[in-house]
């Protein structure tokens, strides 16, 4: 429960952040909240050289509303999201979500941005953030770019981002009065999810049935061409590869998506 | 006015929530000043021979002062369970094979203990890994050996006799059924330490997080071949303990020896990863029921066959199948009753008493019989307990298991548990839900559970001393950890003498001050512990009055004790001179030491009613309502009473729906750390309805047995069997627990293939 020896910096800015990210690449791991990354150092899963403490930049703590778009800056805890007057107004499923992450005591440490980077495919925000459609803004030396987030998550805890590069916002469009639930399903209050599903204005995020937060879209297809809550909620499982633990086998975990893909479209279709 | 049976608030508490308390690992004590801090190297692999250990690298990492690996210890390898063939010893430090994972390796030394962790991955094994044996029935074949030179996996086989081929010749109906009671991990949130120095004197202090200080005391000093008398055995604060905290670990005395070897102090406190896999974890029992009876509800025979897993090393879970047998019948009459069962080692964590301790295994088995047999009959499964349990009149009641039940009312307990519930409203809920179809259904179930407590160890030590400040002080030989001696033994020495439970300091845990004592486990402390404390008390009383005769010119049988001063005064003469235990005290030391001796176990009781909401399309199982009788006798504190029934209901529960510790077919534990293993958290519990009943035992004066365990033997079978109740209409007669989500629905899944 000791980890590795490590260096730790913690820059007063976001460019300073990015200086120190280009000087050391991969031997660099940012922490924000750093209730992901702290546990598997403990265990020894990771042993990074140099910590870059982003977690007190508050240049990076918002939420505004910029358009058509929520902008939310990467370093904003999982409490700010669940609390946010502004997100409960514009996208009302994102607080919803960030409310079930962990423990009260994980949701004021953790942020939108690290969850999202840390790419856990059985993490809540990623589905949640990936049915909204979102965008996520990328910043390094280089400049800035946008990924959208049907595209950030490549692989088992991969991403689009670079190395040298820091999630610094991420945009959300304002959903409004669309339907919208999110269906967690857990042994344990604070357990990660063996299956969940997010549901916003008839698209349909995965979390837990693949190596990536996913997108029903054989559903979302179903439903775009009108067929019924129960029909599209049944095509759920189709195209994914969900994981086996002690949890759950993927003959399992389809039939949880199928479920509560189908309570989720029953909620949000009450909304 | 009495004290007794009054919710006086717990005295441990203030420390507890400011301070906070002080585990073996948070001391500071002056002696340990300059220790080294170990680190041990543990076996990744469940069954290997061990090919080299080079810890060349590791000895010249920053900080290390030493890294031995078995060679260096010039100890024999103990037998950590007396009954156990004896080459099924333990290496201090495995040297030829390991046989699980967690095995301890080597052990590194270092100045700081930050530099423990870096050093020991370091040392360099290699491992030529061997088939691992993990399920009991492959070990039952032998045919891969543990310990080669034993020729066998079995430890231990109780009732060698073959069993009847007409035992239940005469019964009507006879159901079987395999069924798993399965491996749960103690977790006590305070991980196993142990901090050792050897003084000038030639003694060690060995601080260790222990459940009985005398016996940890007893166990070191044998293995490491001293006298007794040389280890001072000091339990700091200790939290939780559950079982797995009875009796020395071999760490502990490795410690010590490493301490003496070094000559400097040495501590240890395991991470929670080791935690999950070094100390010992309880249950695993394979079991077969088979019961038969008539179709009237009355059962004639029962037969419980068990094989146990004691793991890679038999320890105390090697016992526990006597108190499985012991307690085969439960609460019921039954004319005949069967009981075997084996012992096997396997590439696992060893096994001992986990709350409960071979009890919840018996009453775990015994119900899901007679649930299967009124599935089997038709009967509601409240109406076939209430037919078979042991009529009042009979008691003391000797069973079929040859146990001598002191006192009980079983269709009593379970009539306020069926009443208190609304049990025939609770039905015609769950007939509408089933009516509708819904894919909520409610199932409700019903345990009748006796069980043993203060089992084995019926002799407990007290001292009470009244100072002349008018405090007084009481050592204890039971040795809580959370249950709430202090206030409680306080409170019986404040009944007698008078003085108030504030002045009363109850001290516990020091081999020195305590030579003799047997810990807290078995649910015994009140039985033992408690009632030593109010005999302790009396006798001060009686020296008292011998003294206060000559002061107070008069005859010790005109004397008694007026609680309101805590003064001996002459009986029914107000005004006339009186003297204070303390004054008494000032004069002369006065203090009494005392054993008690109950010489039998007492018998707790009681009945649980669950009702659970299965979700059918997920398998999600909620707890709705737990109601529990839970019949110990007197209660001396209901709010600590009440804390150990919420407790032991909350993890009677969680074995039922959530707890499983499971292996890999290599031997690989897969709930290592608390996001795998599934113990609750207060969002997944009900509140509990507790329902009194007190039925004394003759056993002791005060009427007294334990609470420690009863709410876990009672809540899980009742729990389990709602779980089932619930998906009845679908032909499903067994889950074994936990009932997962998982494992619930693919039991539907299955029921409804069947069906189609």
């Amino acid at each position: 429960m000791i980890p590795v020896g490590f260096e730790y910096a913690r820059p007063d800015s976001v460019d300073g952040a990015l200086a120190l990210l280009a000087e050391h690449g991969d031997d660099a791991t940012i922490m924000a909240g750093g209730h992901s990354l702290l546990p598997v150092m403990k265990l020894r899963l990771a042993a990074p050289e140099l910590i870059v403490d982003i977690g007190r930049l508050r240049e990076l703590n918002y939420i505004r509303v910029d358009g058509d778009e929520v902008a939310i800056g990467a370093g904003t805890r999982h409490h700010d999201v669940e609390v946010s007057d502004v997100l409960a107004a514009e996208v009302p499923l994102l607080p919803a979500v960030a409310r079930t992450v962990g423990d009260p005591q994980v949701r004021h440490r953790g942020t939108l941005g690290g969850s999202l980077a840390h790419g856990d495919p059985a993490s809540d925000l990623p589905a949640a953030v990936l049915a909204l459609d979102a965008t996520i803004v990328l910043r390094s030396p280089r400049g800035e770019r946008t990924v959208p987030a049907t595209e950030f998550w490549t692989g088992v805890f991969t991403t689009a981002k670079e190395p040298d590069e820091l999630i610094v916002e991420i945009r959300v469009p304002r959903t409004g009065s669309a339907g919208w639930a999110y269906e967690k399903f857990t042994r344990r209050a604070n357990d990660w999810a063996i299956v969940a599903v997010a549901v916003v204005d008839g698209r349909v995020g995965l979390v837990n049935m693949g190596s990536t937060p996913l997108r029903a879209s054989a559903t979302e297809a179903a439903l775009a061409e009108g067929r019924s809550i129960a029909d599209a909620a049944a095509l759920a499982g189709e195209g994914t590869e969900p994981p086996t633990d002690t949890a759950g086998t993927p003959e399992y975990r389809r039939n949880l998506a199928r479920v509560l893909t189908r309570r989720a479209l029953e909620t949000a279709a009450g909304r | 006015m009495s004290i007794m049976g009054t919710r006086v608030v717990r005295v441990e508490d203030p420390v507890f929530l400011t301070r906070g308390a002080t585990y073996t690992d948070d001391l500071t004590d002056e002696r340990l000043s300059g220790a080294l801090h170990l680190t041990l190297v543990r076996s990744p692999i469940a069954h290997a021979t061990i090919t080299s250990i080079d810890v060349e690298a590791a000895r010249e990492a920053p900080g290390v002062v030493a890294v031995l690996t078995g060679a260096d210890i010039d100890l024999p390898a103990p037998l950590l369970f007396g009954g156990a063939p004896k080459q099924m010893v333990r290496p201090w430090l495995a040297t030829e094979r390991v046989r699980f994972v967690g095995e301890p390796v080597a052990a590194v030394l270092t100045e700081e203990r930050y530099q423990g962790p870096d050093a020991a991955e370091l040392v360099d094994v290699d491992y030529e890994p061997l088939p691992a044996v993990v399920d009991v029935r492959e070990a039952l074949k032998d045919e891969n050996l543990l310990f080669p030179d034993a020729g066998t996996n079995t430890c231990s086989v109780y009732n060698k006799e073959d069993p009847d081929p007409d035992f239940f010749a005469d019964c009507e109906v006879v159901v079987t059924r395999e069924i798993i009671n399965q491996r749960v991990a103690a977790a006590s949130l305070e991980t196993r330490a142990a901090s050792a120095v050897w003084g000038d004197d030639g003694r060690c202090t060995l601080f260790v997080s222990n459940q009985n200080a005398q016996g940890a005391r007893d166990e070191v000093a044998g293995w490491l071949g001293v006298d007794a008398s040389q280890i001072h055995v000091i339990l700091p604060d200790v939290g939780g303990g559950f079982g797995a905290k009875i009796g020395a670990d071999p760490e502990f005395a490795l410690v010590a020896w490493l301490a003496r070897h070094t000559g400097r102090p040495v501590r240890w406190s395991e991470s929670r990863s080791e935690n999950m896999t070094g100390m010992v974890q309880g249950r695993d029992q394979r079991q077969t029921i088979t019961i038969g009876g008539s179709r009237d509800g009355r059962v004639k025979a029962y037969r419980l066959d068990v094989i146990a897993d004691a793991g890679a090393y038999p320890r105390l879970g090697v016992f526990l199948p006597v108190f499985t047998r012991m307690m085969a019948p439960g609460t019921y009459d039954i004319e005949k009753v069967d009981s075997r069962a084996t012992v096997v080692v396997t590439n696992t964590t060893s096994t001992a008493a986990y709350r409960g301790a071979g009890r919840p295994e018996a009453t775990s088995a015994i119900e899901r019989a007679m649930d299967l047999f009124a599935a089997e009959i038709g009967m509601d499964p409240a109406e076939v307990r209430k037919i078979n349990v042991v009529a009042p009149e009979k008691f003391p009641f000797t069973t079929k298991g040859g146990v001598e039940y002191d006192s009980g009312e079983y269709a009593k307990a379970i009539d306020l548990a069926l009443e208190a519930s609304d049990y025939a409203t609770l039905r015609e809920v769950q007939k509408a839900r089933r009516e509708r179809g819904d894919a909520k259904q409610i199932g409700i179930g019903v345990s009748s559970y006796v069980e043993i407590t203060g089992g084995g160890a019926f002799v407990e030590n007290a001292s009470v001393e009244v100072h002349a400040d008018g405090t007084a002080l009481v050592w204890t030989g039971t040795s809580p950890h959370g249950q709430g001696h202090a206030t409680a033994w306080a409170m019986l020495a404040s009944e007698q003498l008078g003085i108030p439970v504030e002045k009363i300091t109850v001290r516990h845990g020091d081999t020195d001050h305590v030579p003799e004592g047997g810990g807290t486990m078995g649910s015994r402390s009140l039985q033992t512990g408690g009632v030593a404390v109010h005999q302790a008390s009396l006798e001060l009383i009686d020296l008292a009055k011998q003294r206060a005769a000559e002061i107070l010119e008069a005859s010790v049988e005109d004397l008694e004790v007026d609680t309101t001063n805590a003064a001996i005064v002459v009986r029914g003469a107000p005004g006339s001179p009186t003297v204070t235990f303390a004054q008494l005290a000032e004069r002369e030391e006065l203090k009494v030491k005392t054993v008690w001796d109950g010489k039998k176990a007492t018998f707790p009781f009681g009945s649980h009613v669950a009702v659970v909401e299965v979700d059918t399309e997920t398998g999600k199982v909620t707890v709705e309502r737990i109601w529990a009788v839970d019949d110990a006798g007197p209660v001396l504190n209901p709010l600590l009473c009440e804390g150990q029934r919420h407790g032991g209901i909350a993890q009677g529960i969680a074995q039922a729906m959530l707890e499983e510790v499971v292996f890999d077919p290599d031997g690989q534990p897969l709930t290592a750390t608390f996001a795998d293993y599934g113990f609750p958290s207060a969002a997944e519990l009900p509140s509990f309805d507790l329902v009194t009943m007190e039925t004394p035992t003759p056993i002791n004066p005060l009427g007294f047995k334990g609470i420690g365990e009863a709410g876990t033997i009672g809540s899980a079978p009742a729990v389990q069997s709602a779980v089932v109740d619930a998906l009845a209409h679908l032909g499903i007669r067994h889950i074994d627990m936990p009932t997962t989500p998982l494992r619930v629905w693919e039991a539907i899944q299955d029921a409804v293939k069947e069906d189609g």
